[in-house]
C-alpha cells in the first residue's frame, strides 16, 4: 500500500538561505505524522509547499500515488488537503457559521451549513455554536472553528501548525482526543511542533528537520525526549570561543518583574528576575509569543513596569520611558524593523535621529536637529555594518530585509551603550552578515557592555552567549553559564515541562 | 474589469499632481452643476476664479480672507500629521474672538499699544482652553476628539450668541445682540491703505515659516511625523502620544483663537452672532489640498479665498444660492482624496495586464 503524501527531495531556495534541501518523507494513511524541528529549522516553508501557497524549486511530491502539485490553497484543499494555521484568520464580527461559510467554496457553504457544523462538531467533540460571534470565543474555540472548517471538506491529509501553542492543557487534552478519532477513521495527520512531551505522546512517526535537511526519521514512542532533542537540536555544540573579559560588576538588575498582557494573544510577564554583568551576553532562547515581545517593550520602556523592578547601574529605571533609559545607557533593537525599529518611508538619515538623537547629538538640547551630524552618522553605520543601499536618504523601506536589520542593530551599537538588548539579531539575515553583527555583538561586550540577545535561533545563543536562559510562558528561567551546559540541559530546559524529560531518563 | 492595484512607492509626481487635477476636476464638474443650475457656466468659473484677481480691491479681500484660513490650516495640519483630529477649529476660533474680543471691550476706555496683543493673547488663550477640552477627555478617557471637538462648535456659537445678546450688548446699540464697535486701538493696524487687508496677513505667513522650520528642522516636527506614519515607532522612540494630543491640539486651538481675534478685531470690527464664516471647517480641505505642507497650506489658503470671493460675486451677479458654492468647495476636497488614491494605487484592467493606466 502506497503512502498517502509521499515527499521526495523538496527544495526550496531564498536569498542568501536554503530553507529546504531535499526534504523527503513519507506521510501514511491514518497516521499521525510530526514534523519535528526548532523554529526557522524549515517546517513552514515545507508546509507552505504541501498546502500549495509556495512552489518548490525542485523535487515532487505525490498524494495517494498521484504526482501532487498543488499551484494554490484551493487546489490543495480540492485535493483533500487541510491546513489549520497557527494564527488564524477569522473575521471577529461575524459570526461562527460565516466565518466557515467564507473558507468554503460557494457550493459548500449552502443553508444547510449550520446545520452541518453543528454535526460535525458533535462528531468530533468540538463544542461550537455556529451562530455566536467568533470575536466572543477563547482562542481554543477559535481553533475549534478553523478545524471544522477543514473537517467539513473531508480532508484527506489535515495539517497542524502549532496547534497547541495557544491552548490551555485541558484544551490539548481534548484537541488529542479529536485528533486520534480522525486518524482512527482513516485521516491522515501531519502534526508540527517542538513541543517533544506532545509529540510522544500523540504521534507514530516523526521527521526531524534542522537547517532545511531532515537529519532524523523515528517512532517517537520508543524516543526520549532527550533523544529528540539531540536530534532537533543537533549534536554538537558551535564551538564557542569564550570571551577573554571576565564578567565586571551589575549593570542591569531585574526582580521580581511582572506586567499583565496589554493584547489579546500577549503573554503576561511573571516574576521576572536576573542580573546582566558587564562583559557577558545572556542569551535568551525560547519559542516565539512565550512573551518575549513583552520582555523586550517591559526592558526597553515601552511599557512601564514598576519602578525599583528594573535597575540600571543600581538606580531605578521601570518608570521611565525609552528616550530617558536610553539617555541612561540602555538601548533596544527590537525584532520588527518596519514600523516598530525604523519608520518604513523614512531615510535612513531620519532613522537615525529616531532612535540616537540623544546620545550621538544629532539634536541639539533646545530639539533642533542636525541633519548634517545625523547623515553622517547613518553613513558611519552603513560603512561599518556593510549596509547595502544606494545613500542614506532612500527609504527604510527600500533596503531588504537582512540590510534594514543590519543598520537597526549597527545604530544601536553605534552609540556605545552600557546595555544592549537586542531581539531576533540576526533573523533573515545572510550567513556573512550573521556573522558580521554576531562578533559585533562579541566586540561590545568585551569592550565591557552588558549584552542580552532573545533569540529563537539555538546554534545562534550558543554560538555568542556565556549564559543561557529560556523564556517559556512569560517566565525566564535562572541562567545558566553556557561552558556548563550540555545538549541534553538545553533540551531539557527548552521542553519546559522538566518532569516528562526526568522520566525519559529514568 | 479594473481594479486597483497597490504601488510598491507611493509616487512623488501624483504627490504633487493630485491637488491642481481636484481643482481642474472641481472646475469641470463645478461648471455641470452651475449650467444645471441654468447658468452660464463658463462666466460663472470666470466671475470665481478670475475676476477677483483683476481688480485691486478684490486682491486685498483675498488676504482677508486667506489669513485665517492659513493660520488654522497651518495648525491643523500639524495634528493630522500625527493623526491628532481638531475638526472644531471653527469652535475654538469662535471663543478666541469672543476671549480676544471681550479683553478689548473690558478697556475700551483706555486706549493703548497694548490693547491689541492683550487681545490676540486672550483669543489664543481662549481657543487654547476650548481645544484642550476634546485633547484631554481623549488622553484621559480616550474618547473621540473628531465627535468631541466637532460637538464643541455648536456649543461655542450658542456661548457667542448668548454673549453678544447679555453681557457684551453694546448699551447704545438699541438692544440688537451686537457688541459695541471695538477702539481704534483694538482693531488690526490695515496693510494695505484704503482696503481691508490687516498685519494679520503677515502673522499668518509668519507662522507657516515657523511651523515649516518646527517640521523641518525640528524633534517636535519629526516626532509629529514619526506618530502618523508608525505609531509603534514613535513609541519605540519615546515620543509621546499623550504629549503630541496636547501639543497638536493646544496649537491648532491657539492658533484658530488666533484667527478669530483677527475676523473680530478686523474686517468685523466688532462681536455679532454672524462673526463665524466658516473658516474653522473650510482650513480642514485648506490643510489636505495643501498637502499638510506648510507652503503648500499657504497656496491652498488662496485658493480657497478665491472661491469664498469668487463665489460672493457669483451669488451676486449670477443669483447663485450660497449652497451652490458650499457644493463647490466640498467637491474640492472630495476630488482630492479622490485622486489620492491614485497615489498609492495604480489601476489596471484585469484582463489584459500588459495595458495600465493611472
Amino acid at each position: 500500500m502506497t503512502a498517502l503524501l509521499e515527499v521526495e527531495g523538496l527544495t526550496k531556495r531564498f536569498p542568501g538561505v536554503l530553507a529546504n534541501d531535499a526534504v523527503s518523507f513519507a506521510v501514511e494513511r491514518g497516521q499521525i505524522h510530526a514534523l519535528l524541528g526548532e523554529n526557522g529549522a524549515g517546517k513552514s516553508t515545507l508546509v507552505k509547499m504541501i498546502y500549495g501557497s509556495m512552489r518548490p524549486d525542485a523535487g515532487a511530491m505525490r498524494l495517494e500515488g498521484q504526482p501532487y502539485a498543488p499551484t494554490d490553497p484551493g487546489a490543495a484543499r480540492r485535493a483533500g488537503v487541510g491546513l489549520v494555521f497557527q494564527h488564524f484568520s477569522l473575521f471577529d464580527a461575524l459570526t461562527v457559521a460565516e466565518n466557515v461559510a467564507l473558507g468554503l467554496p460557494p457550493e459548500e457553504a449552502g443553508a444547510d451549513l449550520a446545520e452541518r457544523i453543528r454535526k460535525v462538531s458533535a462528531a468530533y467533540g468540538l463544542p461550537l455554536d455556529p451562530e455566536r460571534r467568533v470575536g466572543e470565543l477563547s482562542v481554543g474555540a477559535r481553533q475549534r472553528v478553523e478545524i471544522v472548517r477543514c473537517l467539513l471538506q473531508r480532508p484527506r491529509l489535515l495539517i497542524m501548525d502549532e496547534p497547541t501553542s495557544v491552548l490551555t492543557p485541558q484544551e490539548v487534552g481534548q484537541l488529542f482526543r479529536t485528533l486520534r478519532q480522525l486518524r482512527d477513521e482513516g485521516v491522515s495527520i501531519l502534526y508540527i511542533s517542538h513541543k517533544l512531551d506532545e509529540i510522544r505522546e500523540l504521534c507514530e512517526a516523526a521527521t526531524i528537520l534542522r537547517h532545511g535537511r531532515v537529519t532524523g526519521r523515528c517512532d517517537p514512542r520508543s524516543e526520549s525526549a532527550r533523544s529528540l532533542a539531540e536530534m532537533m537540536i543537533g549534536q554538537e555544540l558551535a564551538a564557542t570561543r569564550p570571551l577573554s573579559a571576565a564578567p565586571g560588576e551589575v549593570r542591569l538588575t531585574v526582580r521580581g518583574l511582572s506586567l499583565a498582557a496589554d493584547r489579546p494573544f500577549g503573554t503576561a510577564l511573571r516574576d521576572i528576575s536576573f542580573d546582566l554583568r558587564a562583559g557577558e551576553i545572556l542569551g535568551v532562547a525560547g519559542v516565539a509569543g512565550n512573551g518575549q515581545d513583552e520582555f523586550v517593550e517591559a526592558l526597553s520602556g515601552e511599557r512601564r513596569a514598576q519602578h525599583e523592578a528594573i535597575r540600571l547601574d543600581g538606580a531605578p529605571i521601570g518608570a521611565f520611558g525609552p528616550d530617558r533609559r536610553r539617555r541612561l545607557g540602555l538601548c533596544v533593537a527590537p525584532e520588527e524593523r518596519l514600523g516598530h525599529a525604523a519608520v518604513p518611508d523614512m531615510s535612513l538619515t531620519e532613522n537615525a535621529i529616531l532612535t540616537a538623537r540623544r546620545r550621538a547629538r544629532l539634536a541639539s538640547r533646545g530639539g533642533v536637529l542636525r541633519l548634517g551630524a545625523a547623515a553622517r552618522f547613518a553613513r558611519a553605520v552603513v560603512e561599518r555594518f556593510d549596509v547595502r543601499t544606494a545613500g542614506v536618504e532612500h527609504a527604510a523601506r527600500s533596503l531588504s530585509g537582512g540590510n534594514l536589520q543590519k543598520f537597526v542593530v549597527g545604530r544601536e551599537i553605534m552609540q556605545n551603550p552600557a546595555v544592549l538588548v537586542v531581539a531576533q539579531p540576526t533573523w533573515g539575515v545572510d550567513a556573512g552578515a550573521a556573522a558580521a553583527i554576531r562578533q559585533a555583538l562579541r566586540d561590545m561586550a568585551e569592550a565591557g557592555a552588558a549584552v542580552l540577545a532573545v533569540s529563537q535561533d539555538l546554534d545562534e545563543l550558543m554560538e555568542i552567549s556565556t549564559r543561557f536562559a529560556v523564556m517559556a510562558g512569560g517566565r525566564l528561567s535562572a541562567p545558566r553559564p553556557m561552558a556548563e551546559l550540555s545538549v541534553e540541559e538545553i533540551g531539557r530546559m527548552m521542553g519546559g515541562t522538566g518532569g516528562e524529560v526526568a522520566h525519559a531518563e529514568a | 474589469m479594473l481594479r486597483l492595484e497597490p504601488r510598491k512607492e507611493p509616487s512623488r509626481l501624483m504627490v504633487w499632481a493630485t491637488p491642481p487635477a481636484a481643482v481642474l476636476l472641481t472646475l469641470v464638474f463645478g461648471m455641470v452643476l452651475f449650467a444645471a443650475l441654468g447658468k452660464d457656466p463658463l462666466r460663472t468659473v470666470e466671475i470665481i476664479f478670475v475676476e477677483p484677481l483683476l481688480s485691486p480691491f478684490s486682491r486685498a479681500e483675498l488676504l482677508v480672507k486667506a489669513a485665517p484660513l492659513v493660520l488654522i490650516g497651518v495648525g491643523l495640519s500639524l495634528g493630522f500629521r500625527a493623526g491628532v483630529w481638531n475638526i472644531g477649529a471653527e469652535g475654538q476660533f469662535i471663543i478666541g474672538a469672543v476671549a480676544g474680543g471681550a479683553a478689548g471691550l473690558a478697556v475700551y476706555d483706555t486706549p493703548g499699544l497694548w490693547v491689541l496683543p492683550m487681545m490676540c493673547a486672550a483669543g489664543m488663550l481662549g481657543g487654547f482652553a476650548w481645544a484642550m477640552i476634546p485633547a484631554i477627555l481623549r488622553i484621559r478617557f480616550n474618547t473621540n476628539e473628531i465627535l468631541v471637538s466637532l460637538m464643541l462648535v455648536y456649543v461655542a456659537e450658542l456661548w457667542l450668541s448668548a454673549l453678544v445678546g447679555g453681557p457684551l450688548r453694546d448699551p447704545e446699540g438699541f438692544n440688537f445682540p451686537e457688541s459695541r464697535l471695538f477702539h481704534d486701538s483694538a482693531t488690526m493696524p490695515i496693510l494695505i491703505e484704503g482696503t481691508r487687508a490687516h498685519v494679520g496677513v503677515l502673522v499668518a505667513l509668519a507662522v507657516a515659516g515657523l511651523a515649516w522650520l518646527a517640521l523641518q528642522r525640528h524633534v517636535f516636527g519629526f516626532s509629529l511625523k514619526v506618530m502618523g506614519q508608525a505609531p509603534r515607532a514613535a513609541r519605540f522612540a519615546g515620543f509621546s502620544e499623550r504629549r503630541a494630543v496636547l501639543a497638536c491640539m493646544g496649537v491648532s486651538g491657539a492658533l484658530a483663537g488666533l484667527a478669530g481675534v483677527f475676523e473680530a478685531a478686523g474686517p468685523v470690527g466688532q462681536l455679532v452672532p454672524g462673526l463665524p464664516a466658516g473658516y474653522g471647517f473650510t482650513a480642514i480641505i485648506v490643510a489636505f489640498l495643501g498637502r499638510l505642507h506648510p507652503g503648500g497650506v499657504v497656496l491652498a489658503g488662496g485658493v480657497m479665498a478665491l472661491t469664498y470671493i469668487g463665489g460672493e460675486s457669483a451669488q451676486l451677479e449670477m443669483q447663485l444660492p450660497a449652497a451652490a458654492i458650499s457644493v463647490f468647495q466640498g467637491m474640492l476636497l472630495f476630488f482630492l482624496l479622490g485622486a489620492d488614491v491614485f497615489v498609492n494605487h495604480r489601476l489596471r484592467l484585469r484582463r489584459a495586464p500588459a495595458t495600465e493606466s493611472a
